[in-house]
């Protein structure tokens, strides 16, 4: 609480002109774990944009029955990559944008373990997500669904490139995601600043670690999925080809396996976030520090164990379906366990209700409400009747946009004053949250009755006097407020990085690291590395050395130099997927070429300047 | 690079251990799902092919256990080359570097020779689900061999050149730890392919 007064706003000001100063080549090049945040949080944003407009147009045509706005065709495309986009373009690299930002000042490190590799990853994600959203310039979009269920996308049922868009650039992504998990498990494993034992570490902190450690187990297993259908679309083999063997349900399988743990790599990053926000917020340390992190293990743990809950509807036998039924009921206990103890940090604490703290309420409530559903279909027996259902959609929309966005959302309230170094305005961002949780509600919460009432997912239209006009009205009215809701939002940041008011270090009172620097850091951001002695240094007594300030006497550390190679090796990547997409050795081995020469450049090039 | 990397950032190794080692480690972990899912996939389909050739029809064991062996050997080269390069005997490190290479190299020159062999019996890729299995999940294994063939030739010809010295031992340790990954991957894909045919 004495920081404010270590590090005067005055520096802040001459750290913002460092921290982001250079051209267009020196964010092409740079190896800096902060500007590669912004690139993360920048892109993501983008591309939750796009998603967005993605949901609109399919909001609109659903508006009213029997409607000729859009196609089957376009409508297709537009369902399976606004799913694409939000689960792999923004949710995941907004995540990632904190990841790359917060880690590192968190754990009073002045980097990632591999700048370089971390640089990587990022033009590998940008890249690739170009690519992606390119389809859409040659013959259509991926329309096989999010999660491109075999045996819809063998060429037969999928001609043209569509698909392979899809596959290939889900591969691409792949690469960047495991490449930044491995980098964010060595970073928070070995670089912790002296005294910051694994149980001293911010819980974001922690839930950044479990997140990785998910990557990096879960990815493989859609990797292999994903190259069995290239394999059968490109070289004719028989994986997924019922006529010869081929069976259909080892795509779910494979699917699955990835696609529930990749549900909590979604969530873990964001109860991190409210984990550090609702104690800051309310006055307190956070109730059941222990209890928390260990949670988020056995949440991550059982998610491995619960893959065939997507599949109840496939037959699978009534032992698979009840083990699947119970580990998926599990999962509800150390969910529950966070929310009671974030519940108990706000008891008796005494509350800032600032927006930051808004969207984290507005997450547990809405959360809650998931949850409830979610366990719900959890019972193969209801399962059954909700399956492929418009229950479903309210469902992942509670999870993934009450859960996951207000929470990313509350992130960003929270973080972004340090990321830029100026305040958001507070009255905006509470308009902001009143329109979001208001919209939010109304777009998705009669979707749980249009499931109930039977109507499908995934169809273009309905007929009338059905039942369903009304509520799908209410649903399409209210996405509409939600988009409009991202527009103050937006505003309030334009607002902002003209005229916003400066954070100085430590706008919140918060108590850990990233606190104790200025806003924006420094490059090297801490010219002294701390040590701590709790797990709120900036809270306790001793925070002269976990605060050891920014002292001109002592000379500034020397940082990596800025490099072209992780750029280079990510463009040989995108020209060998290019190269697969046409089936074109030669501009296949062209990409490989590119890949040894950066990946040489990179091994021989000397970090420092 | 990290030990540098870790240098040049001003940064101390929370844990003791050289930063580079542990992102070999738990990309071997990530590596163990890969080839995890791949095995399962051939398993899965293992007696399912509803069209010849068949397994039994082609598997040549004898010929297959000289490579395993070969590829086995590699290994043990692997273990003298950091040796050498741990005592600073450089001379003998460029022989075992290579010759780890050269024996990873034969492997994979059985491994094209017996592709050839199969295709030429009718069993390609798009014949049934053996040919699918069987190519994917022995040309991945075939393909990290060639990255691990590379990269211990690129130590090969750093190591001629004076680039590389008894101060990057640890470089040589962990293209070893994944030298010595690949081979115990064969040793599984060997039992289950080749001995329960």
């Amino acid at each position: 609480m004495t920081v404010s007064s270590t590090n005067p706003a005055g520096g802040a000001r001459h750290a913002h002109e460092g921290t982001y100063s250079g051209g267009l080549l020196s964010w092409v090049t740079t190896v800096d774990h902060k500007r590669i945040g912004v690139m993360y949080g920048v892109s993501a944003f983008f591309f939750f944009l796009v998603g967005g407009l993605e949901a609109l147009l399919i909001r609109l045509q659903l508006g009213s029955p029997e409607s000729t706005l859009i196609d089957p065709d376009l409508y297709n495309q537009l369902f399976t990559m606004h799913g694409t986009t939000m689960v792999f373009l923004a949710i995941m690299p907004l995540s990632a944008a904190f990841f790359n930002f917060i880690v590192p000042l968190q754990i009073g490190a002045r980097d990632v373990a591999f700048p370089r590799l971390n640089a990587f990853s990022f033009w590998v994600f940008f890249l690739g997500a170009l690519f992606m959203n390119a389809s859409f310039l040659f013959g259509g979009a991926p329309d096989a669904g999010w999660f491109g269920y075999a045996n819809l996308t063998s060429t037969q049922y999928s001609p043209g490139m569509r698909v392979d868009f899809w596959v290939i650039g889900l591969l691409v992504l792949g690469v960047s995601s495991i490449a930044a998990a491995l980098n964010f498990i060595v970073t928070i494993i070995n670089l912790r600043c002296e005294g910051m034992t694994l149980m001293r570490m911010p819980l974001f902190t922690w839930m950044t670690l479990i997140t990785s450690f998910l990557l990096v187990m879960a990815f493989p297993a859609i990797t292999v999925g994903l190259v069995l259908l290239m394999f059968d679309r490109m070289f004719g083999t028989l994986f997924f080809n019922p006529m010869a063997g081929g069976d259909v349900l080892l795509w779910q399988h494979l699917f699955w396996i990835f696609g529930h743990p990749e549900v909590y790599i979604l969530l873990l990053p964001g109860l991190g976030m409210v984990s550090e926000i609702v104690p800051v917020f309310s006055r307190k340390p956070l109730f059941g520090y222990a209890f928390v992190v260990y949670s988020g293990i056995l949440i991550a743990f059982l998610g491995f164990g619960v893959w065939a809950h997507h599949m109840f509807s496939v037959g699978l036998g009534p032992v698979a379906n009840t083990v699947f039924s119970a580990a998926t009921m599990l999962i509800a206990i150390p969910t529950g366990v966070k929310i009671f103890n974030w519940i108990a940090t706000l008891w008796g604490g005494s509350l800032r209700m600032r927006t930051p703290l808004y969207f984290s309420l507005g997450f547990i409530a809405m959360f809650i409400i998931g949850g409830l559903s979610g366990v719900m279909h959890a019972s193969a027996a209801a399962d059954l009747q909700q399956t492929d259902t418009y229950f479903i959609v309210a469902h992942i929309h509670y999870v993934l946009f009450g859960g996951v966005i207000f929470a990313l959302f509350a992130g960003m309230y929270y973080w972004i004053p340090k990321i830029t170094g100026r305040m958001l305005n507070d009255r905006l961002g509470k308009l902001h949250f009143w329109v979001m949780v208001i919209s939010f509600n109304l777009t998705f919460f009669p979707q749980h009755f249009l499931g109930l009432h039977g109507m499908p997912r995934r169809t273009f239209t309905y007929e009338s006097g059905l039942g369903f006009e009304t509520m799908n009205l209410m649903s399409t009215i209210g996405s509409l407020l939600l988009g409009a809701s991202m527009l103050i939002f937006i505003w309030n940041v334009l607002r902002m990085l003209r005229t916003g008011e400066p954070a100085g270090p430590n706008p919140w009172e918060g108590s850990t690291l990233e606190w104790s620097i200025a806003s924006p850091p420094q490059h090297y951001n801490f010219r002294v590395l701390p040590k701590v002695h709790s797990r709120d240094p900036l809270w306790a007594e001793d925070t002269m050395e976990s605060v050891p300030g920014d002292d001109p006497d002592v000379p500034e550390p020397h940082m990596p130099g800025p490099s072209y190679y992780p750029f280079a090796t990510a463009i040989g990547i995108v020209v060998m997927a290019v190269g697969g997409l046409t089936t074109t050795l030669p501009v296949v081995l062209a990409g490989v070429a590119v890949i040894l020469f950066g990946i040489y450049g990179w091994a021989f090039q000397p970090l420092e300047h | 690079m990290s030990q540098t990397e870790a240098a040049a950032v001003g940064m101390h190794s929370a844990t003791g251990l050289p930063s580079r080692k542990i992102l070999m480690w738990t990309f071997i972990g990530s590596e163990c799902m890969l080839f995890g899912s791949l095995i399962i996939v051939y398993m899965v389909y293992r007696g399912k092919s509803l069209v010849g050739p068949y397994p039994a029809d082609l598997l040549n064991i004898p010929f297959i256990t000289v490579t395993t062996f070969v590829l086995l050997m590699s290994s043990l080269m692997m273990v003298l080359a950091l040796a050498a390069v741990q005592r600073g005997d450089m001379k003998w490190a460029r022989v075992w570097l290579f010759m780890t290479a050269l024996f990873g190299m034969t492997f994979l020159g059985g491994q094209v020779y017996e592709f050839t062999h199969f295709v030429h019996e009718g069993l390609t890729l798009k014949t049934n689900l053996f040919g699918g299995s069987f190519f994917l999940l022995t040309g991945t294994h075939g393909a990290h061999v060639t990255v691990g063939v590379i990269w211990l030739l690129s130590l090969f010809f750093m190591a001629q050149s004076g680039r590389l010295t008894q101060d990057n031992a640890e470089t040589v340790e962990i293209a070893g730890l994944y030298w010595h990954f690949v081979d115990v991957v064969w040793i599984v894909l060997f039992t289950l392919i080749y001995l329960l045919v």
